[in-house]
């Protein structure tokens, strides 16, 4: 029915799917944990913020569970050599993922003020940390990670947790931090009691414009400061599934893609329409701030993608193990029968997510919180 | 490439530590799920409020041990990949299609109802809330169904083939994978453990408060759930463990033998030990109880098939690493040239063993230059730790038919309305423990059992790791210790905190008996 090519490329752009999913649904909830104490001045103000969330951050983080299974699933080589290459920055964000199951629920469990600010520090610490880390993980890929593979396919690191944080990266990471707090507080500026939602769309005003600025510090030095790599000789799409296969040649720009495929310009644009949407709309009635940080959230990695491609995972010490769309796959049947699965199940999935949030829509209040007490 | 074999032990240790720890709230959360469910749908039937109390309290501490299982959780999908890159890349390609089909059946159905069931109640109505109780408890053992569904892989690896170009196992028959044999016995055998645990979590309580004279009406309620659940989830556990244990004796034939403590190949049927001290050094048991027949008809449900012993399967295992020997030598020179014949034709005949051969390369470089002590060694590397599994696989026997006997005395009792007599309700009490140990001893029967293989017969576990540095594990590990063992303090204390609370403690139920509240008040 598709052929090999075709289903890798189906495949890259359903990732591509889960990855926004995962960055708009989890995002609001990162940035709105991270604003904990800035937007929430008191213990009421604070629980109307996470009464915001907590009916449904649960199935959002399930978008990047699920996005950890079908990298699996889908790429087995880059779930393994991102996972173990990156193991001590991998770590540090598992510890945030832990940290918060159990804080949101267990933070309303005692009312001891010094009990209720140790998880709040906790939570406001998983936020940062997860939009941190995955900010600096993605620049580094256009940077190239220090890793090659011998014949079994076994692969090799030869760098350290220290050496990801490179300039680019770093300011990757901040792209990726104002953009979630801005996605965060657009969320609070729509749910929470309008004394809280005026003071977020504020923020989300700020945050929204340091996002646009750095975004674009970003693509001038991905354009004029970084090399891009390019598959040199031959692009056999559907070949085995194994890196070492083709040659790469590093010092073509990351933009040539640009160039060659004008739909790509798309991401950026959707990204800075968005931006200026939420200058716009947020504090305003309705959901038009929320959708327009939506639309920047997956403008930007959808940008990022694109710069990428067919690029997965660059590597900086031998390029030729680099990791691509074309040869880090699973096998035809695999990827196929995912593909089956996928496409019955993610639509069943947005259904009764789209469900859940009609019960639960509407602005959480004080009046509400005062009122009544969850059982969570 | 030898791995640092720290960095495997290490690795295998933390796998362990986070898995065990992980198995502590799973099987609590499957089993509480269904109860609420029972619970609820009572209320909905017939609207009698100690019902919706029952459940919203049983509720409150399911909650706490969600977040905990949810917490553990994200850290086994991490591992694979940190941990265990080149196993994942080895077999990702079958491996990993289960747990993202788990993500998008289950866990996603299951996460994005459990808020509905805490924040829902004055939002939807009884029936709807009903419903959502119910397909979260669907989709709990939904999600146990696709997890053992890859775990079951491990043990029988089915439909998949080895492919010289990636350096890994491809699937051949998707249908296989789903519908292995060893996976249906697993999720039947795991999800009742969880339900008896479940059932004997709310009976211990129940008991408690009864010794204690609170929530009777409410208790003794909870008590007749859990003993009619209990009895029906400890037969099942039982009966389809057997069925577990059967499908172990087919296609892992050394963990069987290391269960039994069999050294040597007996004439059938087999006889079954029940007690003896397996001697590791001298291959042998001493002091051992047997009963003759029992094994043989367990193990092989029929009276003339032998039941092979440790001896004979390291003979065995000689075999086929000298046959894996020969695939490892066709797959290097395929590698080189992909359309050699011979070597072609040479790694189909034995690829089937090359898993074997790789199990050398804990001791040398390159399998091709094993002498016969190496080959022997290897041998001998493929016994698990026999005297562990002999002990675990018996004291988890006798923790659930002591489960069968326990819940059908509650549910003689509960359908006599006789639910007090301190006896019993100590013995109640005091169980709760049981289900714990009973579920950790089956894990450790099930995956310690499969060394020295991480895929049995296909991949072994020195070899799935990753090139780490030592190091690097050590941080992890000691972060896990540390961090989870504040989590177990505070999971621990909230747990005995609203457990000794109760529904009076927390205005859900009056403390006499004659006012019900009408509204559920701060928690």
């Amino acid at each position: 029915m598709f052929d090999y090519e075709t289903l890798r490329i189906i495949w890259w752009a359903l990732i591509g799917v889960l990855l926004i999913g995962f960055a708009i649904m989890d995002g609001f909830d990162f940035g709105v944990a991270a604003l904990l104490r800035i937007l929430g001045r008191n213990e009421e103000e604070r629980i109307v913020l996470l009464e915001t969330i907590e009916p449904t951050w649960e199935g959002n983080q399930v978008w990047f569970i699920l996005g950890g299974g079908a990298v699996f699933a889908a790429w087995p080589l880059l779930y393994a050599a991102s996972f173990s290459g990156l193991y001590v920055a991998m770590f540090v964000l598992l510890l945030a993922f832990i940290i918060r199951p159990v804080g949101f629920n267990f933070r309303e469990k005692m009312h001891h003020p010094r009990w209720t600010a140790v998880w709040d520090y906790c939570l406001i610490a998983s936020g940062v940390i997860v939009m941190l880390v995955c900010g600096v993980a993605f620049g580094n890929l256009f940077l190239g990670l220090p890793f090659r593979y011998d014949g079994d396919l076994r692969m090799t690191w030869e760098g350290s947790f220290f050496g990801l944080f490179r300039p680019f990266a770093l300011l990757a990471g901040l792209v990726s931090l104002s953009m979630l707090l801005a996605h965060g507080a657009s969320w609070a500026a729509m749910k929470a009691d309008h004394l809280i939602a005026e003071r977020a769309a504020k923020v989300a005003r700020i945050a929204s414009l340091v996002y646009v600025v750095l975004f674009v510090l970003a693509g001038i030095w991905l354009a004029y400061g970084i090399p891009g790599y390019a598959i040199s000789g031959p692009v056999v799409m559907d070949g085995v599934s194994n890196p070492l296969g083709k040659q790469v040649a590093v010092g073509a720009s990351w933009f040539s893609g640009y160039l060659t495929h004008p739909a790509f310009w798309l991401g950026p644009i959707v990204a800075f329409l968005g931006a200026l949407g939420v200058q716009l709309f947020v504090g305003r009635r309705g959901f038009g701030g929320f959708v327009c940080s939506c639309l920047a959230v997956a403008g930007t990695i959808l940008s990022a993608g694109f710069a990428l491609f067919p690029f997965l995972m660059p590597s900086a010490i031998d390029p030729a193990s680099s990791l691509t769309v074309w040869d880090a796959s699973s096998s035809r049947g695999t990827l196929l029968i995912m593909l089956g699965v996928t496409v019955v199940f993610i639509p069943i999935i947005v259904l009764y997510t789209g469900w859940v949030y009609r019960v639960m829509r509407g602005r959480v209040t004080l009046e509400h919180v005062r009122k009544s007490h969850n059982m969570y | 490439m030898i791995v640092d074999p720290d960095v495997v032990g290490l690795s295998r240790l933390q796998f362990a530590l986070t898995a065990l720890y992980h198995f502590l709230f799973v099987p609590l959360t499957l089993g509480l799920a269904f109860m609420l469910a029972i619970m609820e749908s009572v209320y909905v039937m017939t609207r009698r409020e100690v019902w919706k109390r029952m459940t919203q309290f049983w509720g409150v501490l399911f909650g706490i041990n969600f977040a905990m299982g949810v917490a553990t959780g994200v850290t086994m999908e991490f591992q694979f990949g940190t941990n265990w890159a080149y196993y994942s890349h080895y077999v990702g390609d079958i491996f990993g299609a289960p747990l993202a089909i788990e993500g998008m059946m289950a866990f996603f159905l299951e996460g994005t109802l459990v808020g509905l069931f805490f924040f829902g109640w004055e939002r939807i109505s009884p029936l709807k809330h009903m419903l959502v109780t119910w397909f979260l408890a669907l989709a709990t053992s939904l999600s146990a169904l696709w997890i053992l569904i890859a775990n079951a892989w491990m043990q029988n690896p089915v439909g998949a083939a080895f492919n010289a170009q990636t350096m890994r196992m491809e699937v051949t028959s998707f249908k296989e994978v789903i519908f292995n044999p060893v996976a249906q016995s697993k999720f039947v055998h795991t999800v009742s453990a969880g339900y008896t645990m479940g059932a004997m979590f709310v009976l211990s309580i129940s008991a408690w408060y009864l010794l204690r004279g609170r929530n009777i009406d409410f208790a003794k309620r909870s008590m007749t759930v859990a003993a009619s659940f209990g009895l029906a989830a400890s037969l099942s556990v039982v009966v389809l463990g057997d069925e577990s244990g059967y499908s172990v004796s087919e296609n892992q034939k050394m963990k069987m033998a290391a269960i039994e403590a069999m050294w040597e190949t007996e004439p059938a049927p087999a006889s079954f030990t029940v007690f003896g001290l397996p001697d590791v050094k001298a291959r042998e048991t001493h002091a051992a109880i047997r009963i003759p027949w029992v094994m043989g008809l367990m193990g092989t449900r029929s009276i003339d098939q032998p039941i092979l012993g440790i001896a004979d399967l390291v003979d065995d295992a000689k075999l086929r690493i000298a046959d894996g020997i020969r695939a490892y030598d066709a797959m290097l020179v395929l590698r080189e040239n992909k359309n050699d014949a011979q070597a072609r034709a040479i790694l189909a005949a034995h690829d089937k063993d090359m898993g074997y051969a790789l199990l050398l390369k804990r001791f040398i470089d390159d399998p091709r230059k094993a002498t016969p002590a190496d080959i022997q060694k290897a041998a001998d590397s493929t016994i698990p730790n026999v005297p562990v599994l002999f002990w675990s696989f018996r004291i988890m026997v006798a923790c659930g038919l002591y489960f069968i006997v326990l819940f059908a005395y509650a549910f003689w009792r509960a359908s006599k309305r006789r639910l007090d007599g301190r006896g019993f309700l100590r013995a109640a009490l005091w169980s709760l423990p049981l289900p714990w140990v009973a579920a950790e001893l089956g894990w450790i029967v099930a995956e310690y059992g499969r060394q020295p293989w991480a895929i049995e017969g296909v991949l072994p576990t020195a070899l799935g790791a990753s090139s780490l540095t030592a190091g690097q594990v050590w941080i992890s590990l000691g972060g896990f210790v540390l961090f989870y063992t504040a989590l177990a303090i505070i999971d621990g204390y909230l747990m005995v905190k609203f457990a000794r609370k109760g529904p009076d403690g927390l205005g859900m139920w009056p403390k006499q008996p004659d006012s019900i509240p009408t509204t559920a008040q701060t928690v």
